[in-house]
């Protein structure tokens, strides 16, 4: 069934290097619409970098990359800007603006820099923060906000761009486990209404509760699939040098497999 | 169910409310710096009309027009750099209006003219004034090129310090070449408000009418900066255009301002605090706030520089240091405090 739905952004033998060093080399991955792919891998595996580049913030030194069957580079910012919305990994967002200004800022790419927010941005931006449960402190400074609270204002800005390709590095940082869920049943509906999902997640069980699975070593992809498929997680507990162990969770009545990892004695 | 929603007028008060103070605090200092003069405070401005007209006006307003650039320029390079410490000498404009106007004084000085930093006739003051604003100009613009354009703010921060130190140490061999040249350039790095004239108000209103609109409409940008510079440019943003912009914005509010009033310390930094710790505002009203705060912080050392030692009268740049020094001293305290 999927494979007849147009993938929405791919990358093609794609190669980047840092500094003189290869960290991607000859990567390929589709993100399709309706799917929800998890990039998992050991650290310094390329994943973030996998993921900058796929939202067209990096020159990639060979192969290409796809945003609806264009090169990404050829795309005007601001329209790329409207079809991809991207969450950094690093918690760099620091500052005196309002929690809510911050969400607002997810609209920029439709009002442009010289428009305002209008009713339609201000609803949507709520509605973000209500999904990710920081409506509470809307006007407190993002720079008062705890690790777990930033981060939420941080996810409900990438949503608020409302783009029909999410990629997130390292979403659920800092969050406890109910706003996890929260998270991950908000990426299904979004996947299910035909989003196109990536996220970088360290969190294997989180990692393997997605749609894909791709795993990445020393910037190549080491296997790719449904985590239900036995290769791929064999090959997910080989990317890890087999210190983890994948165990499948009971599962409730005819709900789908759940698998959890635990490190090895 | 919350409402959000509610936030927003709440805020907007806020903003109001402190630009209501800050100008209502703008108009009392422009009396009071009307009626401060070498002899005490003096109402009587019928009697007193050539010297409240010629001398107390031109200065109490190029007072307040050269904090409002220096607010301004502070509050862009804070948001620019994404440091609360940044202020608007950083980018080498201070160092270049140093040498620019060092260089006019020791050619002065060589030629026999001897160009004096209060002289008020107008080709060698205009000299003076051009020099320190094409020398601030020129060292931003060095700091720029120095740093392959604006695209990374680290390397154009370090450019800007070595623009800075070059042009310190030639000012220093040149004034080594014409030792009279020294105090000349020695007030203009404390800082005065002694020089302004109308011409002076002219040309700072020309530069803040031009640069408060301007950083004021692009300041979303500012706001984006906020996440981070990839997330920013992830928000579709041309982020090497709009920085060069801004850049340039800050660099012309605070070369307008060097150039009439020299190296007034603190005001850039302090205002943009001043306002962050009252409100919790978007880069746009904090950019017009900054230059209101700005305004009123360099009119009120003005008016204390006059009127502590009357009828001597302190260096404005000394009363806004030491003014400054201490605010921050205390800033420095309250975040130690647990």
């Amino acid at each position: 069934m999927s494979a007849s739905v147009p993938p929405c952004l791919e990358a093609d033998a794609v190669r980047v290097a840092l500094g003189g060093r290869t960290v991607l080399d000859g990567v390929s991955v589709r993100l399709e619409a309706g799917h929800w792919t998890a990039i998992a891998g050991p650290n310094g595996a390329g994943k973030s970098t996998l993921l900058s580049a796929l939202a067209g913030l990096r020159r990639v030194e060979a192969g290409t990359v796809r945003l609806d069957g264009r090169a990404i580079a050829q795309w005007p910012a601001r329209e790329r800007a409207r079809r991809i919305a991207w969450l950094s990994q690093h918690g760099e967002a620091d500052g005196e603006l309002a929690a809510r200004d911050v969400v607002l800022l997810g609209r920029l790419p439709h009002h442009g820099l010289l428009g305002a927010p209008d009713a339609a941005d201000l609803a949507i931006a709520d509605a973000a923060m209500r999904e990710t449960e920081c409506d509470a402190f809307v006007a407190r400074r993002l720079a008062s906000l705890s690790g777990g609270e930033r981060q939420r204002v941080l996810i409900a800005r990438a949503l608020a761009v409302d783009a029909p390709v999410l990629l997130l590095d390292e979403p659920t940082t800092h969050l406890d486990a109910p706003h996890q869920r929260t998270l991950v049943r908000g990426l299904r509906r979004r996947a299910a209404a035909g989003a196109a999902i990536a996220t970088v997640l360290h969190d294997l069980g989180l990692a393997l509760a997605a749609d894909r699975l791709l795993v990445l070593v020393a910037g190549r992809v080491a296997v790719e699939g449904p985590p239900d498929d036995a290769a791929v997680r064999a090959g997910l507990a080989r990317a890890f040098g087999d210190a983890i162990r994948i165990v499948r969770l009971e599962a409730d009545g005819d709900a789908p497999a759940r698998w959890i990892t635990v490190p090895r004695d | 169910m919350p409402a959000p929603a509610s936030a927003s007028p709440v805020r907007a008060n806020g903003a109001m409310r402190l630009a209501a103070a800050l100008a209502l605090a703008a108009a009392a200092l422009a009396l009071a710096g009307l009626a401060a003069g070498a002899e005490g405070w003096s109402l009587a401005w019928r009697e007193e009309w050539p010297l409240v007209a010629g001398i107390r006006a031109p200065r109490t307003l190029g007072a307040l027009l050269a904090g409002a650039c220096l607010g301004l320029a502070g509050a862009i390079a804070q948001g620019l750099f994404r440091n609360p410490l940044a202020d608007p000498y950083l980018l080498g404009s201070a160092a270049g209006a140093g040498l620019g106007i060092t260089a006019v004084l020791v050619a002065g000085g060589l030629a026999g003219t001897g160009i004096a930093l209060g002289s008020t006739d107008w080709l060698p003051r205009l000299g003076l004034v051009g020099a320190a604003f094409a020398g601030a100009l020129a060292g931003v613009a060095a700091s720029v090129a120095l740093s392959g354009g604006a695209a990374r703010p680290l390397v154009l921060l370090l450019a800007g310090v070595v623009v800075g130190v070059l042009a310190a140490a030639l000012s220093d061999l040149l004034t080594l070449a014409s030792p009279e040249a020294l105090r000349g350039r020695q007030a203009f790095m404390l800082g005065t408000t002694g020089f302004l004239g109308w011409t002076s108000v002219a040309l700072l209103a020309g530069a803040l009418a031009t640069c408060l609109p301007l950083s004021v409409r692009f300041a979303r940008a500012l706001d984006a900066l906020v996440l981070g510079e990839a997330s920013a440019a992830s928000l579709g943003l041309e982020l090497r255009r709009l920085r060069l912009l801004l850049v340039a914005m800050m660099a012309l509010a605070t070369g307008a301002a060097v150039a009439q009033t020299g190296l007034v310390a603190f005001v850039g930094l302090a205002a943009p605090h001043l306002v962050r710790r009252s409100v919790v505002v978007t880069h746009g009203p904090l950019l017009a706030l900054s230059a209101l705060a700005g305004a009123v912080l360099l009119a009120a050392a003005d008016v204390l520089a006059r009127a502590v030692a009357a009828p001597r009268e302190l260096p404005v740049g000394l009363v806004t240091a030491v003014i400054g020094g201490a605010y921050l001293l205390a800033l420095l305290r309250r975040r130690a405090t647990p």
